[in-house]
């Protein structure tokens, strides 16, 4: 047995020891999934915080990151099986979301000692909740042409404009924004600056947007006068585009993997609902072209896994590359196929917004359905994704309509 | 996956070794143009013996062949490495013939002898076996046969006609399936038969197909074997086949996949290349953006393709749902990459002098080969319980 299989052997131990049973079969434990910690945080749920605390003491939140930092100091292979050890139970991450999965990682690699003395710690305890200020009303696909002021005054900059799409802002604690920090620069991925604020600073006004699904993950962010010390500046000043597709890169493979859940499980679901909604309690679905339809999610579905695990098998570095685009993209469509087949063969019980006649099992799903339409234009839209997989991963020359 | 650990989907360095070398010399050896010379010249064989030979050689024929009968005892992995770059040229020499159906029938039901007779031959290149499992009408179902082996004293007598036997218009042996009178039509008591070409009363009228590949019809009238000539456990031969098949579905897939790699390789080449409007039309993102699809499916399909491989060797119980996965998966893959391929050519992707145009006539025989993608999905469907 190698050190690996012997690392595995010992985190499949911890884990099924350590995770509260309560929450077993509980998640599909995406970096995405599970409790996010931070100051507004109201979570009660005592299985919960105490896996949670668990995985703080384990240093095991952020197993990877250096153990000065709060990590566990471990390597990223053994970080994916202690990953992959939850999943195999489906229980969540003791801490997940952003801090952890793409700013931590940025931080790590471009931040001041001091910067990451301060932040990363608090990130792997949960005690900060970070969310993330890049897209702009006029700045989406083209995020470069992103137009939040950052102005230097003194030892503070000061910031003016609007953040949109802050996914979360009204929960977390700090924001991580790309700002224009040089309006003159000659090209516009030029002159841009990552400056990290405290939401709490005078200024700054939080609004959520709603979605179609009728709830929302999302806010709109404004900066008036916002004044934010000099020393939140990550990395040099107007280069800062570099460090910004270094997160979305992170995103785009956390994505992928956060939709990732369990191998099989949306051919279950799928499967599962149609059994419900057609009354078949067993033997083939009678409808053979939705079966036809279930099989080609089911087969998208195992590739999906088997090309994540590829993926993760020759990953040497901690840096996702373009790959990442892929499992973004195939991710989203999979999700939104499960979708739309879950509520083809729902039919008309799969209609209702809320109140009597309906489940809530259908009601829930409905809006899952809807939100899931979100999946393919957030984080960089399907389209933005084979502009990139196209120059860099084909070669192809710089794109024309 | 069922379990949570999925199967290691990369190769070592001996066959990222292998990888190289065998595309080397295929490229070199093998260009895909052939087929076009073959047809024209109306060549009785289709395909290269002199190649053959030197890539048995090369040890490439048996290198999954236990060493026992002359081979080198690797995995149906390592044969998948070569089957993917023997793809990539769309090689019309015996790979599917003899070194998947053949070698893997008499691998998984032949006895000692029937091995020993025949596997050295096929890893010295010497030795082309076909399996003569398609009739007309069947559809690629192996438990559908008109075939009828009639029992006269100790021997039966095989009468019937097979289609499309791939190479069987030059096989040393024949590998043929039939049913006793009384199950022909639902197939449940056939069995395979080993026959000598030769022998009285087998006629073999060589087909010509779109993609290249050698076949015969093989016609059976009252063709005299022994006990000795059933190949697996009598009466088993449905049995047999779905796991010879399985085996060659996956095979073909590695085919497929290098295929639709090469298909798409040469289409990138072409797009960075060919101007319009004084632009390289690769910058068109109408273009790019389907480029990117293939490059999609092509990178989910070798994920299929080397779990169904590896699962050959190491995990035989996920080898029916992996191997239709695989199947299923190149098939659409290939296809698509192959018509893409041609749109993206133009004009000259539609003519015969280029070589694109084989791409997709080898993408929808595959396609057909072994069960259509519908057929695999149904039966994923069923191994899933719904």
């Amino acid at each position: 047995m190698n050190e690996l299989d012997e690392f595995r052997e010992e985190a499949r131990a911890w884990v099924r020891e350590n995770a509260p049973k309560a929450l077993w079969g509980t998640s599909g434990s995406g970096p995405f999934e599970g409790y996010w910690g931070g100051q507004k945080c109201e979570e009660t749920d005592p299985d919960v915080l105490r896996w949670r605390d668990r995985g703080i003491e384990k240093n095991w939140t952020a197993p990877s990151w250096p153990v000065e930092y709060g990590g566990g100091g471990l390597s990223r292979q053994a970080e994916d099986i202690i990953h992959t050890e939850m999943k195999a139970i489906g229980v969540p991450r003791p801490i997940a979301g952003q801090g952890l999965c793409m700013f931590g990682p940025v931080l790590l690699q471009h931040g001041t000692d001091e910067q990451r003395a301060r932040h990363l710690p608090q990130i792997a305890r949960g005690e900060i909740r970070w969310c993330q200020g890049y897209s702009e009303p006029n700045a989406g696909s083209d995020l470069a042409n992103l137009q939040l002021k950052a102005e230097r005054d003194g030892d503070s900059f000061v910031l003016n404009g609007q953040k949109i799409w802050t996914s979360h802002a009204n929960l977390s604690d700090w924001i991580y924004c790309l700002t224009r920090t040089d309006p003159k620069a000659p090209k516009k991925q030029m002159g841009i600056s990552v400056i990290m604020a405290d939401l709490a600073t005078p200024g700054i006004t939080v609004r959520r947007i709603d979605l179609i699904s009728g709830y929302s993950p999302f806010c709109e962010t404004f900066f008036d006068d916002v004044r934010v010390p000099v020393e939140n500046l990550l990395g040099r000043e107007n280069e800062g585009w570099t460090i910004a597709k270094a997160i979305l890169g992170h995103e785009r493979s956390s994505i992928g993997r956060s939709i990732a859940r369990q191998p099989g499980s949306a051919q279950r679901e799928v499967v599962a609902r149609a059994r419900k909604h057609l009354g078949i309690v067993e033997g083939p679905i009678p409808d053979p072209l939705l079966r036809d339809e279930i099989a080609q999610l089911g087969m998208l579905e195992e590739a999906f896994h088997l090309t994540l695990a590829r993926i993760q098998q020759s990953a040497e570095s901690g840096t996702p590359g373009p790959e990442g685009s892929i499992t973004k993209i195939v991710g989203t469509e999979l999700k939104q196929m499960r979708f739309e087949i879950g509520m083809k063969v729902a039919g008309i019980q799969g209609l209702g917004w809320e109140g009597p006649g309906f489940e809530e099992d259908d009601l829930q799903y409905t809006r899952d359905w809807l939100r899931s339409r979100a999946a393919t234009i957030e984080g960089g839209s399907s389209e933005i994704q084979k502009n990139i997989i196209s120059k860099r991963v084909l070669g192809l020359p710089e794109g024309k309509s | 996956m069922s379990g949570h650990r999925a199967p290691l989907l990369l190769l070592n360095d001996e066959q990222k070794m292998l990888a190289k070398t065998a595309h080397e010399f295929i490229r070199e050896r093998a260009p895909a143009g052939r087929i076009r010379t073959f047809r024209d010249s109306k060549d009785p064989v289709g395909f290269s013996r002199e190649v053959w030979g030197e890539m048995a050689e090369l040890g490439w024929l048996g290198l999954q062949i236990p060493e026992e009968y002359g081979g080198l005892g690797l995995g149906f992995f390592d044969l998948c490495v070569v089957l993917e770059q023997s793809g990539r040229e769309l090689m019309p020499e015996p790979f599917v013939s003899t070194l998947l159906l053949g070698t893997q029938a008499l691998l998984l039901g032949g006895t000692e002898e029937q091995k020993r007779r025949w596997l050295p031959g096929v890893a010295s290149g010497e030795k082309i076996i076909a399996l003569a499992h398609e009739e007309q009408g069947s559809h690629d179902d192996q438990w559908s046969l008109k075939t009828i082996s009639h029992r006269v004293g100790d021997r039966v007598e095989l009468t019937g006609e097979k289609v499309q036997a791939l190479d069987a218009h030059v096989a040393d042996a024949i590998l043929v399936s039939a049913a006793t009178p009384e199950a022909a039509g639902d197939g449940v008591r056939s069995s395979l038969y080993l026959i000598d070409p030769n022998q009285p009363g087998v006629t073999i009228a060589r087909q010509h197909r779109i993609d290249g590949m050698g076949a015969a019809i093989v016609e059976l009238d009252g063709v005299s074997v022994g006990q000795e000539a059933i190949v697996g456990e009598p009466d088993g031969a449905g049995w047999l086949l779905d796991r010879v098949l399985d085996r060659a579905r996956v095979g073909v897939a590695a085919q497929m996949l290098g295929a639709s790699e090469q298909a798409f390789d040469t289409t990138i080449r072409y797009l960075k290349e060919r101007e319009q409007f004084g632009v390289p039309i690769g910058s068109f993102q109408a273009l790019q953006h389907r480029a990117v699809s293939v490059f999609t499916e092509i990178a989910l399909t070798r994920s299929a393709v080397l779990a169904a491989a590896r699962a050959i060797d190491e995990s035989p119980d996920e080898v029916p749902r992996l191997s239709t996965l695989a199947k299923a998966l190149a098939s659409e893959t290939f296809l698509h990459a192959a018509k893409e391929a041609i749109q993206m050519h133009g004009g000259i992707g539609v003519t015969d002098e280029h070589d694109i145009g084989f791409y997709m006539k080898r993408a929808h025989a595959a396609y057909m080969t072994f069960g259509k993608p519908s057929r695999h999905r149904r039966r994923w469907a069923e191994l899933h319980g719904y």
